[in-house]
This record gives C-alpha cells, structure tokens and sequence, in this order.
C-alpha cells in the first residue's frame, strides 16, 4: 500500500480494497520500523486511528474527498491543537498548541489522517535538518547523508514511504531543497497562496508553506486542500484558487522554457548539470521551446536573504521570552537574567546566529546600509524575474548544486551551508511559485529540477512538471530499503 | 538669566473601538486580569494580525478634525525591546509613515489665542500592565490591555508654559471626545501624556537638551511635573551643569520627575517595516466620506453659540466644553421655544450649580433637557415667576415630576386676577400708614417694602410686575 | 566587516541572548564571514530603488471591529511556566 500515489490510495479506499484504518495501521507501522531515520517528532497514533475511523464512515457515506482516510504528516512547524509543536526547538519542547494553523485545519477539514509530526531545522533555519534540537534526519536514500533542510522529516518521510504526503514549509528552499535530495516532489506556492496563519514564523515576507508527495498530481491534491484565502492572514491573497488537477494533462507543446545562464555556472556539480541538461532534453522531446535567459541580480540573492530573513527572525523570535510559553530558565535571578538565560539555553547555534545577524542588521547606525539596501537589491531580483517571465512561460534549472551531502560535512562552516539554497533563495525574495521534481541521479542520489512559474501560474507549474513525470519514472523510484 | 521654557506633547490616546487593533479580543476595561487576551494578543507562536478597520476611520477623523495631511499610504513598523508587558518582544506601531502629518490645534491662554503644531499622528497598540503588588517578589502581567488600539498624537515644541501644556492637552480632550473617538478617562489611561520639556536663555535659537517625562496621567499633574522639571533643569543650568536627555517619571505623591532609565539602557528599537501587515491606503473616498459625517468641532460651534445665543466668550466655552454639553443647552432652547437668554442663565445658574454641588457630569443630571425645557416655558408665558421657578426646580431635581405637574399639584400657578391682588394692595396700603406717608415724601426705597408684603401675602404667587404696576398706581 | 567579541556581546544583550563565553569567539567570527557574504551587495548600484518590503504589491485588508475571541485564559495558562490569580509572572520588574 505505502508504494501508492495519494491519487492511487483514494481510489482505492473508494473501491474498498482497505480502509483508512488499514492504512493508518500499516504507515505507523513502517514508521515504527523506521524509526532510525527520525523523521517524526511525535507520532498521534491514537488521534490517527480516531480519525481513520471518522473517514471511513465518510467514505463509506460516499462523502470521500480525495484526501479523506489519506496518512499524512505535518511538519512540526505548523500549530496542531493539543499535540506538542515544537518547531524543532528546545524553546518549544513543552509547547502543546492550544490551536491549529488554518493549513492543518483545511487538511483536517479535507478528511486527511494526521500521523503525526514531522522533524525540521530548529525554527526552520537550516538546510540539513542538523540544526533539529531533537537530531538529525536521515536521508533514506544513504542514510549516512542528510535529507536537506528544514523540511528534512517530511521530505524523509515521504521518501521512505512512511506518509502518503506531507507539508512543508519554504523561505529560501526548504521544501524544494529536501524534496531534490530525497528525490521527492515539492511545491512552493506563491507568497500569499497558502495562509500562514499558525505557521510558526522564521521569515514573514518569505515564508510560503507547500505541499511535500510522490508525484505533482498528489501535489495538486494536496495543494487544493491547502491553499485559499484566509481573512486571519494579512497577507494572504483573496484569489479564487483553480482545479489544479484541471489543467495536468494540457499538452505543453511551444512551451517556452527559460534557462537562467547564471545558475549553470561556477558552484554546480557535473552529475547535477547532467541531470538536469537532460531533463531539459525531455521537455525538449515533447516540443518546447528552449532558450537561454539571464538574470544578473540573482547572484546577490544570498547575501540580501541573509539580511533579510534574519532581521525578520530577529523580531519574530522575541517572543520566545520565558513568560507565556515554552522554555524558562531555572531560579532567574532578575528579569534580564530570565530572558537571557531562558534565550540563551533554549536557541541553537544556527538560530542564535541569525538572531545576531538580524539584530545586528537593524541597529542603529547599520539599518540603511543592510535592511534598506537589502530591500532595494530584492526589488531588483524581483525584476530581473518579471523582465524574464515576459519573455518565457517557465524557467528552469537545478534545485541545488550538488546532492545531498553528509551529515557532519557543512556544520563547521555556516556560509558553506547557506549556499547549497544559492538556486532557491530569489525565488522566495520575489515571492513566485516554484517546484522540485525528482529528475535522475548522480553517485546514487536525487537529483531535482526545478520549475519556476509566474506569480500563482501554480496550475501551469504542475501541468509542467507533471507531463515530465509522464514520460519518466524518477518519481517512482524508492529507496530499496524502504520499498 | 531669563530663561524660556520648551514643551512639545506626546499624547495616547485609546480609541473606543470594540475589539482591538489586531485582534478581535475585547478592549472593555476592568476584565479579570488576561480573560481579554487572545493569542493574538499573547504573542502565540504562528498567530498574525489583522488590522481593525474603526481603528483606521478613527485615525483619519482625527486627522481631518485638525486639518491635517492624511497619508494616502501609510506603513506599520515593528519597535523592538523586551519588557514583560510587551508580549510579542515588539510593539507594532507606525515609523517611517505614520497615517496622520501635519495638523495643527488653536489654544487661549488669558484670552490670547495660539496655533500649536501636531507633527504627527499614528496608531500603534497598548501594551499590558505590570502589578507590583508583592506575589512573593515577583511582577505580575495582565494583557488585557495588549493590543488596545492607541493614537499617539505628537505636537511640534510649541509650547512656551506649563498653562499652555495644558490648554493643549485640555483641547486635545476635548477634541477626541467631540469625535466619539476617545472615551477621555483618564484615570482608566484612556488617555495618558509624555512631555518634552527643555528650557533655552530667551532669545536663543537652538532648543536645549530635553527631558522627557513619562505617563502623566491628569491636568493637574502636567502642569505639575513640568513646573517641576523646569525648575530643576534651570536650577543644574545655572549652577554650571548640564541637562542629560533622559527618560523621567512623574512621582505625583513626591511631586517630582526621576530618572526612570540607566544608561546601559540605551534604546535601540530597531523599527522595520512589519511584515505581517501591508501597507494601509486611505483612499479619497474615504476622506470625503470622513468630512461629511465629521460633527461641528469645538472651536465652530463655540463661535456659533456665541453668535447664535448672544452669549460672551466664557459661557459659550462652559457650553461648548464636551458634546454633551453643549447638545443639552440646544436640546433646552429646543424644547423651551422662549428666549435663549433665559436658558443660557438656567442652565449655567442653576443647573450646572446644582450638579457641581452633587459633583455630577451633565450626562448624569437627573433632570433632562426636555423637563428643564418645560419649567422655562412657564417662566417665560408667565404661570409661575423665577422665585418659584426654583422650588419647582428643586421638586424636579428630586423626582421625575414634569413642571407642569409640580405646579399644578402645589398650586404655584401665578395669581393672574387683577381684582384679588388688588383687594391685598389695598388692605397693606391701608394697615402701614407710616410707610404710605415715607414712600409719599420721597423715600423711593419703601416701594420695596409693600411689593415684599404682597408677595409674602401672596406666597410668591402674584405676578411681580403686576404687581409693581399696580403698587405704583395706587401709592401715586 | 570584522566583528569583536565585545560587538558580539552588546549585540547579543541587544536581543537578550544568552551566549557562552567560550562561544563568543566563534560567534565573532561566522558573523563577521556572513557579513562579509552580505556586504556582497554592494556591488550593485541602488540609488532610487524603492526598497521591497513584501512580494505582493497589495494593500492592507481590514477587519471590522468586532468582539470574536472569548475567554480562554485557563486554556493558555496551562502552558505558561508560572501564574498565579490569572497573572503571568515573571521577576521583579524595576522602574
């Protein structure tokens, strides 16, 4: 059962070939088995099973949607009311949310089974799942590598077949990044497609939470259950949101393709090059139009997220103070000393440093040199994409400049680690959609292409994507130990 | 040295919104502590704000009340510091673009008219409140009030006195009241002030180093605690030292300012545009909508009764001092249909004598506008006279009675019947010969004499010019 | 930009962030290599840019004022490390 697609499982909860109960029964079961790869934070066997119960009364009503009884697992990220969301963080350990986030709702909402939570980089920040207070994830395809991050557990999870689905979440990669080095698909929405509310924030302006599955159709899937305007998010977009499953199978023929010349540059791995080159070769087969584009500004997208998304995180972690949640030091000795202490022991490195940074970044005296230049050079990033998206439909290009690498290899080195994400990061600071797809493999592991579309062009990304994985099979391929 | 005094004014005020600014918690005061804080409010992980629509229209009233530039695009900030009461580590408040610029406000001070400047307006939220009652050494924090929304309305350094500190701040009341946009109370902090104060030898440019003097919460602490300050700061000027820009606190029981903040302190906010929230765009509509509904203001409506009602600077401001003031007095002249001279000295005399005594607000006066209305009419058609106009008030003050009812249960009607008053002219004449023969020879002062004896005959009820006419006719 | 150990303090009390001493060093140097990363930017030319605080180019919605949260602070309280009478508390705040 596990090998199923989302979109093959409904179908077959429908015919009741199994029941969600079923289901449920046999993915805790292979996540028990699995347990060496950490992907979960916390399993909710018993809520799962509760719910699988509920859903099959649905399916057996004839009310099934096309998630109804579905496994599923959120990253930890997301609020789920009475389970512990830890969002990766000592600060968090103790945390039992008293509400959900609006994505965890609208799943709930759409029948799917929640197996529990997902493990993640500490408040997201990090691109290896090593900066998780509750350890690293594994990749299952070598579990001596790291699976990406900071949606290594869902991306793991996925992977190994452990969740039909999951969600994640992306402020400079960290759905499309796991999803390449686990060679799964992930979605990044547009800025504002899916709610943040209950979203626990790392980088406002450029946290957008996504879908994590096996193939683009279940993204679409998962996707429509997600997305939506939502009137306790500010920044959330009032659109209709469009059958995605609608548009998947338009022919893609005249399609015009733009390849960033910049991202085929210095930095990227031989096998990576390869690998994408000829997934290009595919879409040139079905009769698209390939053309070279060039998009100078993007070579700065690193050091503007690197001001940007801490000086965000900087002022959104400040609430983690020891007084209405979460972690408190032991005896303070006066109000400072709570604070620093409780701050001090709770944060990890990775997050203590992007405090810094950001704090920095916005004192006085620095602020129009860092945040406001930062500010100015992410317009420009986000011009160079309008310019280009007026002359192709799609761009394409590798997800990361190598595959996955060894747990350990960049720890000692931050900015080493900052720039596996030098492909995903302008996509966030400009805020267009993009996706990952499984497109082949170098020394034994994924290799992700990634498809950038317009602002909310989502359907025609997923159409894109999923003609791809019709005439290909990467996206089928499992690691042999978790087949 | 002569030395001039330097105030600019920082004023919150809480807008009477239902539900918060960012949340859609209570703002009422006097919950239990933290029943009115959602985890909006609390500073919850993941949860967002949405910004209230009434609190948006209040700010952009208040800009239009004070001719001042609304923003046609204006940015919510986020002001960093840690404090206990600040549940998000960060106020969310307005910088860069705040909604409401340059307006002004006109004060008297001794009759003297002056313009003083408002910078800027813009909203942000209230923090909570920390309880320093002893829970074993430890603070208390109640949120209930996080998230109420404030308009911090900054003047320009225009003031040159404690007086005119207050005229301003006085005004300001006035104004938001007027504008049913703040509740006023000062007591509950609905509306709290931080003042600038700097003193300069007279003559010079350059402002000095200022001190800023933090929640004070009356009129009469203002004045204070800048009279205060100033002294103190001349007093170090002119013994050789210099002033610290500095963030003090009025202590009302010691009647002084003290340094609130040591020096490792130093602010750095680290404001920057919050990106949870988008920026707010006040459209034209909106504004000519605003001015359309926006009431007479003070300043117009006291020129208006000045010109409306005859009445001179000082009872026209009494009059037009809260809205409900004012609306009282014109529900009075309404409903009364006599002169207003008459109902300006009713209202001011009387009514406002006799609530001062009972130490109430115009709101709460037990006689309504209507009633008083009713008892001014019999004055001016003449059944009852002023003299017993008074009992009938005090009657009306007691009960619900009508003056009508009053009057007529009492039998206080006038007597009208010429005939009667004669007949007790006539006996008085005749039992006070010796006070006939002084009025005859000259004494003008004994005609008072015989109109006290017949209205005493009369108990007060006979018509007084009546009877002077007739009095004098009789004793010619 | 090289940042000391004695920046890497101040900016670390700035945010209330505990930071071992031993640790201070390190921190001034991954800081002072990320700013160097940063200070990349300056390669480009910006005068007259407008500054990009968000991707969506759209105005702030409002809500109307309504009341449409209820008490749930024994809910919340459940998760603080100390009330008491329904207040938070936290050590003694000076003023």
């Amino acid at each position: 059962m596990h090998t199923k697609t989302i979109a093959e499982l409904a179908r077959g909860l429908q015919n009741r070939e199994y029941s969600s109960v079923e289901l449920t029964q046999h993915f805790l079961g292979r996540i028990k088995q699995a347990e060496s790869v950490n992907a979960f934070v916390t399993v909710t066997e018993e809520q799962a099973m509760a719910v699988a119960k509920k859903a099959d009364e649905q399916i057996a009503k004839g009310q099934a949607g096309p998630l109804t009884g579905i496994p599923i697992g959120q990253k930890d990220i997301f609020c789920t009311q009475d389970v512990k969301t830890s969002c990766g963080s000592k600060m968090l350990d103790n945390f039992i949310s008293p509400y959900s986030a609006t994505v965890v709702e609208k799943i709930n909402q759409a029948g799917a089974v929640m197996l529990g939570k997902l493990n993640m980089d500490e408040f997201a920040m990090g691109s290896s799942n090593e900066t998780s207070f509750y350890g690293a994830v594994k990749n299952p395809w070598d579990t001596t590598a790291v699976p990406g991050g900071s949606s290594g557990g869902s991306a793991a999870a996925v992977a190994a077949r452990l969740v039909a689905g999951a969600t994640g979440t992306d402020t400079g990669g960290s759905i499309r990044q796991p999803a390449a080095f686990c060679g799964i698909t992930g979605l990044k929405p547009t800025y504002g497609r899916v709610s943040r509310y209950g979203m626990i924030a790392f980088a406002s302006s450029l946290d957008q939470a996504g879908p994590m599955t096996q193939t683009v159709e279940d993204a679409a899937i998962m996707l429509q259950a997600m997305a939506g305007f939502d009137p306790k998010d500010s920044t959330s977009v009032d659109q209709p949101v469009p059958d995605y499953l609608d548009g998947l199978e338009k022919d893609i023929k005249g399609l015009k393709i733009g390849l960033i010349k910049e991202f085929f540059a210095d930095g990227l791995d031989e096998g990576c090059a390869k690998t994408v080159q000829a997934a290009l070769d595919e879409y040139r087969k079905m009769g698209a139009e390939i053309k070279e584009i060039s998009l100078p500004n993007l070579k700065l997208s690193i050091p503007v997220y690197y001001v940007i998304a801490p000086a965000e995180c900087s002022a959104n972690l400040s609430r983690y103070d020891g007084v209405r949640f979460g972690y408190r030091c032991e005896d303070p000795k006066d109000l400072n000393d709570m604070y620093i202490r409780s701050r001090g022991e709770a944060f990890g490195a990775e997050v203590k440093r992007r405090i810094l940074i950001g704090t920095y970044a916005l004192s006085a005296g620095y602020y129009d040199a860092y945040y406001i230049k930062a500010q100015k050079v992410r317009r420009l990033i986000s011009e160079d994409f309008k310019k280009a998206f007026s002359d192709v439909d799609v761009i394409m290009g590798p997800v990361t400049p190598t595959t996955a690498f060894g747990i350990g290899e960049k720890t000692s080195d931050p900015i080493e680690m900052y720039l596996s994400d030098m492909y995903t990061i302008a996509v966030n600071l400009a805020g267009l959609p993009a996706i990952s797809i499984p497109a082949g493999f170098s020394d034994n592991k994924p290799v992700g292409l990634q498809i950038i579309g317009n602002y909310f062009a989502e359907s025609q990304l997923l159409n894109v994507a999923h003609q791809y994985q019709k005439v290909t099979d990467w996206h089928q391929q499992l690691p042999e130990q978790f087949a | 040295m002569e030395w001039e005094t330097v105030i600019g004014l920082e004023i919150h005020a809480q807008l009477a919104t239902k539900s918060k600014i960012f949340s859609g918690a209570s703002t009422a005061y006097g919950a239990p502590p933290n029943t009115q804080a959602c985890a909006v409010d609390l500073g919850f992980p993941g949860v967002l704000p949405v910004l209230n629509k009434q609190a948006v229209r209040m700010a952009v009233i208040f800009g239009m009340a004070i001719e001042a530039e609304i923003a046609p695009y204006s940015v919510f900030a986020r002001k960093n510091y840690f404090y206990p009461d600040l549940p998000k580590g960060y106020q969310i408040s307005q910088f860069e673009l705040p909604i409401v610029g340059n307006g002004h406000l006109d004060i008297q001070v001794n009759g003297v008219s002056k313009r003083i400047g408002v910078t800027r307006a813009h909203l942000e939220e209230d923090a909570g409140k920390s309880l320093h009652e002893d829970f074993h050494g430890l603070t208390g924090i109640d949120l209930n009030r996080a998230g109420t929304p404030l308009l911090e309305i900054v003047s320009e350094p225009d003031m040159r006195s404690a007086k005119e500190a207050v005229a301003y701040m006085k005004k300001l009341h006035e104004l938001v009241r007027y504008l049913k946009i703040c509740d006023g109370n000062m007591q509950e902090g609905s509306f709290r002030c931080d003042a600038n104060v700097s003193v300069r030898p007279k003559g010079q440019q350059e402002f000095g180093t200022r001190a800023e003097i933090k929640n004070i919460n009356s009129f009469k602490f203002v004045e204070k605690a800048i009279n205060f300050e100033v002294e103190r700061q001349i007093d170090i000027l002119e013994n050789g030292g210099q002033i610290v820009q500095e963030t003090r606190l009025y202590d009302a029981d010691k009647d002084e300012t003290r340094s609130m903040r040591s020096k490792e302190e130093a602010n750095d906010y680290r404001y920057f545009p919050d990106p949870d929230l988008l920026p707010v765009i006040v459209e034209e509509s909106l504004k000519q909508e605003i001015k359309a509904e926006l009431p007479e203001l003070p300043e117009a409506k006291k020129q208006r009764f000045k010109d409306q009602y005859q009445q001179d600077e000082e009872t026209a401001s009494q009059l037009t001092a809260t809205m409900e003031m004012a609306d009282y007095y014109e529900r009075v002249v309404k409903n009364a249909n006599c002169e207003a001279k008459l109902c300006t000295s009713w209202v001011t005399g009387t009514l406002l004598g006799a609530l001062n005594k009972a130490g109430l607000e115009i709101s709460d006066s037990p006689i309504e506008a209507e009633r008083l209305a009713g008892l001014l009419q019999r004055i001016a058609d003449n059944t009852i006279s002023g003299k017993i106009a008074k009992q009938v008030f005090e009657e009306m003050w007691q009960g619900n009675a009508g003056a009508d009812e009053i009057i007529e249960a009492k039998g206080l009607k006038q007597i009208t019947d010429t005939g009667a008053i004669e007949v007790i002219i006539d006996k008085i004449i005749a039992d006070n010969p010796a006070q006939v023969e002084q009025y005859l020879s000259g004494k003008d002062k004994v005609f008072g004499f015989f109109v006290g004896q017949v209205m005493k005959a009369t108990q007060g009820k006979a018509n007084p010019g009546e009877v002077n006419k007739m009095l004098k006719d009789k004793l010619k | 930009m090289a940042l000391t150990a004695e920046n890497v303090n101040s900016i670390a009390y700035l945010a209330r962030l505990g930071i071992d001493e031993k640790d201070v060093e390190a921190y001034a140097k991954d800081l002072s290599g990320i700013l160097d990363l940063v200070e990349q930017m300056g390669s480009v030319e910006t005068e007259g840019v407008l500054p990009m605080a968000h991707p969506t180019d759209q105005p702030q919605r409002l809500r109307e004022d309504e009341v449409t949260e209820h008490d749930q602070r024994d809910y919340f309280q459940k998760l603080a490390p100390q009330v008491e009478a329904g207040l938070y508390l936290v050590p003694k705040v000076i003023e």
